[in-house]
């Protein structure tokens, strides 16, 4: 008896999917750099009334358009504000864009294409038929021509870019949906008398929620973008509020005698949204029962 | 090949349906009075009671509906504010550049993209592999209008070599044109080249482990022969159709590359109506991207129709 529970003991224990996904994850070192650059990000962002040298709206006119310096790491811009500073503090607004605008999108796309998946017929006709037309509207136009109605803000410009990347979220639950409920166990779930909703919400949606991850990560980066260009194009954060878009429009009117005010917000972006892009990539692998 | 069109055809009338109504909607979102808005700050009564008239205003919704949409359907866009100008006309002034822009941009995105594709797809897990992957992550991740910039500040500012900014008909000196295309054409396509590698690598891949590549390998052919003659015409059907979708985001670039290089297109014409608060203008591009968008996806259906023997055949059967 002892032996047996000894030999129990010595198996190797069930692993559980969420936990090999992260594991498979973890053995990636690309997406884990990535990761820890996201994490960076987070923490510039929470951070950023302390890690900030000067307050990122406060100008010095003896300090105009200064190059990077010991005083001023980042150099400073047209009035004398403090370009580190502002970079730092600008994280808030495009990690806040990036999440706020992909939740909406979560928000309102995963339940519609559910909808549209599981009950099918006119209902899924429909709706297939208005996510065509809001995608046959590019993401980024579709973007703008809202934030022109909704008003020049942050939060119109979030509320823009979650309802323009809706459709993508629409069409991939959707899919997901149509390949799940034909499965046996979803059978086995309705003849034992479970009603639709609960087959929908505790049956279907927890097997779709892999893609739904890996298309929220790359979308964030894709909403991290769109952030920058709606507030490059003076439809996003409102200055004087530091955001790394309406820093580079400001900064391409200096760009022959102050190169460093469009360097470091644009290198911010780029890094931002390449490390979004790398998990999304390395998610998808580590989703992906082929991949070892 | 008849019955195709037709049923293709069917498809997109609804939705070209929702997307009237998305873009009349999107009218619907100014807060308050829209005549109030559309008649300026001076708010003029008599403006705004004409506006009232013209827009048909105090009409139920649906009857409005009706009204912009018989008036698009006979070619009426509406009329630009601050212009006076029918819409129309101002997308027919202003398309040209910006097509001008896209092709150029598209045929950049064509030579990197495939090129980048075959060579990572033939030498799979070797330098040239991370090399292309690399270049393709870069692409998705740089912001374009970024990438303008500090183009700018290399090619225009630091060397000297091209101008920063403007638009030179083709037809009024071409080597001006030219000068002042190819950066904005190059930021445009590195995005869209990027997206064309990774589609290419995929298709390229699936394409050489194939029998008949093994075959055309087997008698002895020269390796680029095989690659060339045999995989990759195979493999870029499905390339280009794919590249077809990258329509939106040639435009939704133009839209940033336009500005950064104070180029006269599509895409300024948007933006200016944006702070101009010309609302005509903002739906009339809106409407005419989704129309161009859902005929040139339609185009590539046809196309990859008419290339796949196995589709034609399954639908003359």
């Amino acid at each position: 008896m002892t032996t047996a529970t000894a030999d129990l003991a010595a198996l190797p224990r069930e692993i559980s999917p969420g936990r090999r996904v992260l594991m498979r994850l973890a053995r990636r070192r690309g997406a884990m750099v990535a990761l820890g650059v996201v994490v960076f990000f987070i923490l510039l962002a929470l951070l950023a009334p302390q890690l900030a040298p000067f307050d990122p709206l406060a100008t010095s006119w003896s300090a105009v358009r200064k190059g990077p310096s010991a005083a001023h790491w980042f150099g400073t811009d047209e009035i004398g504000r403090d370009v580190l500073s502002r970079v730092i503090f600008g994280t808030r607004a495009s990690l806040l864009a990036g999440c706020v605008s992909v939740s909406i999108a979560l928000a309102l796309g995963v339940p519609i294409g559910l909808a549209a998946g599981y009950i099918g017929g006119w209902v899924d006709a429909l709706i297939s038929r208005m996510t065509d037309a809001m995608l046959a509207c590019p993401f980024l136009i579709l973007a703008i021509a809202l934030a022109a109605f909704l008003g020049p803000s942050l939060t119109n410009a979030m509320i823009a870019i979650g309802i323009s990347a809706t459709p993508i979220f629409v069409r991939l639950t959707r899919a997901a949906v149509l390949q799940v409920k034909v499965e046996d166990y979803i059978e086995a779930a309705r003849a034992v008398g479970n009603s639709h909703l609960r087959i929908a919400l505790r049956h279907i949606l927890p097997n779709v929620v892999p893609p739904l991850i890996v298309q929220a990560t790359l979308a964030v980066a894709a909403a991290v973008i769109a952030e920058a260009a709606l507030s490059f194009l003076g439809l996003g954060q409102q200055p004087p509020a530091p955001s790394w878009g309406s820093m580079l429009n400001t900064a391409k009117n200096y760009i022959d005698n102050a190169p460093w005010m469009a360097v470091w917000p644009g290198l911010s972006i780029f890094l931002l949204v390449l490390s979004f892009n790398l998990l999304g990539d390395g998610l998808r692998d580590a989703f992906d029962p082929k991949s070892r | 090949m008849f019955n195709y069109l037709l049923r293709r055809l069917a498809t997109i009338v609804p939705t070209l349906f929702f997307v009237s109504i998305l873009i009349f909607g999107l009218q619907q979102l100014l807060p308050g009075d829209p005549a109030m808005i559309l008649a300026g700050e001076e708010h003029d009564p008599s403006v705004i009671a004409y506006l009232h008239k013209k827009l048909h205003l105090d009409e139920p919704l649906p009857v409005r509906y009706l009204y912009w949409v018989g008036g698009v359907l006979e070619g009426d866009l509406g009329e630009s504010q601050r212009i006076q100008k029918p819409v129309l006309d101002l997308v027919a002034e202003k398309l040209p550049v910006t097509i001008e822009l896209a092709t150029l941009a598209i045929l950049i995105a064509l030579s990197i993209g495939i090129t980048a594709g075959v060579i990572s797809a033939v030498a799979k897990d070797t330098a040239w592999d991370y090399a292309a992957n690399v270049f393709a992550l870069w692409g998705l991740s740089t912001p374009n209008f970024w990438l303008g910039i500090m183009l700018i500040l290399l090619f225009s500012v630091t060397l000297g070599w091209l101008p920063a900014s403007g638009y030179v008909s083709p037809f009024e000196d071409l080597r001006a044109n030219l000068a002042a295309m190819i950066m904005p054409a190059f930021v445009l396509g590195n995005a869209i080249a990027a997206v064309l590698m990774r589609h290419t690598r995929s298709a390229m891949l699936q394409v050489l482990s194939s029998d008949y590549v093994r075959t055309a390998r087997a008698k002895g052919l020269d390796e680029r022969v095989v690659v060339l003659k045999h995989a990759l015409r195979n493999a870029l059907t499905p390339v280009i159709t794919l590249g077809a979708l990258e329509f939106g985001t040639l435009l939704s670039g133009a839209v940033l590359t336009e500005q950064v290089f104070t180029i006269p297109g599509f895409g300024k014409l948007i933006v200016d109506a944006v702070f101009n608060r010309d609302y005509a203008v903002v739906q009339g591009v809106v409407l005419c991207t989704a129309t161009a968008y859902i005929t040139l996806n339609l185009l590539a259906d046809l196309a990859y129709f008419l290339v796949n023997p196995r589709l034609r055949d399954s639908a003359s059967a």
